[in-house]
């Protein structure tokens, strides 16, 4: 049995496809061509953030710029690798999302 | 202060077809676009439903940079790590226009679209954000935008076209909807991966220029309203998933939507298809779940909305959004048109833009499938238990073994009893009838 649907439940896993072969998400954002942001585009209401039990923008995310900071209890926004399909505004209201002004961000050469 | 006739945000298939037909009646337009070029930031699954692209530009899949025309289509049902698939394999879409379904790269083919548009006389400005609208009183009469010179720029028109996509952000501002609900959106990830030509032939079984398109339900979105989905390129193959976004909310486990794609590419019934090759590219994207009861306003005082921003994606089986696009972009245009003389883009004016809709399959499609995801949500064993029992039922069915078949029979009926209540699936299958497809 594959470990894909054992899982199907339990907490996030990362895995290895049957070859071995490994793309962590990281590998996967580096292959987006972009043209570097000049500030974050995106801003958050922190105090929201302390009190929210949810946090489904650290996995509503496809390129996770939101994740959790356990130290500084607040989250840690990496705003340079937003793909910019705004999922994270629609699910959280206190995400204030904008497009990166003068065209900046994501260019897609594939897709 | 620039001033031009028309101008058009974004430039997708919505807005460029609008652009094409306004500078093809020789209308000043401007079409303004975020993306280092048009065709940068766009992103879908993979089919370019081209009913309407034919009508604007006939025979263009001779001269378009379109990968492969679809000749075989794949429902399947996931179920753990099992499949039933349903296979379309039509002679009558392998001849041109080939059923006007054509798989493309949008970072190539808008770009090709693009130039067609400024052939025909429309200026395109990319990278520029337009950041908001310029009101005079309760009228649009522009745009305001940063442009890569750094500096803040106006640009006022008679009227403006907003085809900024799923990510409705400026419909917002101009008060034409609320702020989206997480219903209203799905998100999808997909992953571009180099294959080569021969071996996507011969795993896809294609010839030529054929191309597939496989979509999976249930469990590749284990629980949740979304599905899964391989389309073939040239030399590679896009491979995703998608989810609606009140789906993912409050879930005890969640996965993040890069293991949902993970865990779809490693499923046994799918990693034959989609293994070794090097990704090219990861991307993302929202996809409009508005549906017909949820639209926003169309139209108001010197301002139109089309293609996502206006939420037409057909969700139903056929997920037709970009012919939608199209065909709302050249409406609203037409619209511009029919005006032009008084130059009068009022709400009574633009009235005649959602008559137009209304007449068109744009409104009457979103009509006929307004209940769709409703009864899917409503209903959860359509994606869950029904697939799993039909896998069982068919599992038993099919079983080779010394049991008399008519114990098998009784048994297959029992099961199907103890898990499934009729009348419930009768009214499920009365509803989806009526408003689901």
């Amino acid at each position: 049995m594959s470990t894909a649907h054992e899982n199907q439940l339990g907490a996030p896993e990362r895995q290895k496809n049957v070859f071995g072969e490994f793309l962590s998400l990281d590998d996967k954002l580096y292959t987006v061509h972009r043209k570097p942001l000049k500030a974050s585009h995106i801003r958050l209401d922190e105090h929201l953030c302390i009190e929210c039990l949810n946090r489904i923008c650290t996995y509503i995310c496809p390129a996770q710029v939101y994740v959790w900071d356990e130290v500084k209890n607040e989250i840690d926004v990496r705003y340079e690798n937003c793909l910019e399909c705004g999922a994270c505004r629609v699910a959280c209201d206190g995400i204030e999302w904008a497009n990166p002004a003068w065209g900046a961000g994501i260019v897609y050469k594939s897709s | 202060m620039a001033k031009c006739e028309v101008v058009i945000v974004g430039a997708g298939p919505a807005g460029i077809s609008c652009g094409y037909v306004l500078a093809k009646a020789g209308v000043d337009v401007v079409i303004l676009e975020r993306g280092q070029y048009p065709g940068a930031k766009n992103m879908f699954g993979g089919i370019f439903f081209a009913d309407q692209m034919n009508k604007l530009i006939p025979d263009f899949y001779t001269d378009a940079p379109v990968e492969r025309f679809v000749a075989k289509k794949h429902y399947s049902i996931l179920i753990n790590n099992s499949e039933i698939s349903l296979n379309i394999d039509s002679e009558e879409h392998k001849k041109p226009p080939y059923n006007h379904s054509y798989i493309v790269k949008r970072s190539v083919f808008d770009k090709w679209f693009a130039e067609k548009a400024v052939e025909q006389g429309a200026t395109i400005i990319s990278g520029t954000t337009v950041e908001d609208f310029v009101w005079n009183g309760n009228k649009i009469t522009g745009v305001t935008a940063t442009t890569n010179n750094d500096n803040d720029n106006v640009l006022s028109a008679d009227v403006v076209v907003c085809a900024e996509g799923a990510n409705s952000m400026l419909s917002e501002k101009a008060g034409l909807r609320n702020r989206l609900s997480m219903r209203a959106r799905c998100i999808s990830v997909k992953e571009v991966i180099e294959l080569g030509r021969d071996v996507i032939n011969e795993r896809f079984n294609l010839t030529g220029r054929e191309g597939a398109a496989y979509e999976y339900f249930a469990d590749a979105t284990p629980g949740m309203l979304g599905d899964g989905f391989i389309y073939t390129n040239m030399n590679s193959i896009s491979v995703g998933v998608g989810v609606v976004i009140s789906e993912m909310y409050g879930c005890q486990h969640p996965v993040s939507l890069n293991e949902l794609l993970e865990r779809f590419k490693n499923n046994p019934c799918i990693r034959p298809l989609v293994k070794g090759g090097k990704t090219l590219e990861y991307s993302a994207h929202m996809i409009p779940m508005d549906g017909h009861k949820n639209l926003p306003k169309f139209y108001t005082n010197g301002l139109m909305l089309v293609g996502d921003a206006a939420g037409f994606v057909n969700n139903s089986i056929c997920h037709e959004g970009v012919n939608m696009a199209m065909a709302s972009g050249i409406m609203a245009a037409e619209t511009i048109l029919d005006n032009r003389q008084e130059r009068r883009y009022d709400v009574r004016a633009l009235r005649l833009y959602e008559r137009r809709l209304k007449n068109s399959f744009v409104l009457q499609n979103m009509k006929s499938s307004r209940d769709f995801i409703d009864i899917l949500r409503t209903n959860k064993e359509l994606l869950n238990d029904y697939p799993h029992l039909m896998k069982d039922v068919i599992t038993k069915f099919f079983e080779v073994g010394d049991v008399p078949k008519s114990t098998v029979k009784r048994d297959i009926i029992r099961m199907i009893r103890s898990r499934m209540s009729f009348v419930k699936a009768a009214k499920t299958f009365a509803a989806m009838m009526k408003g689901g497809i």
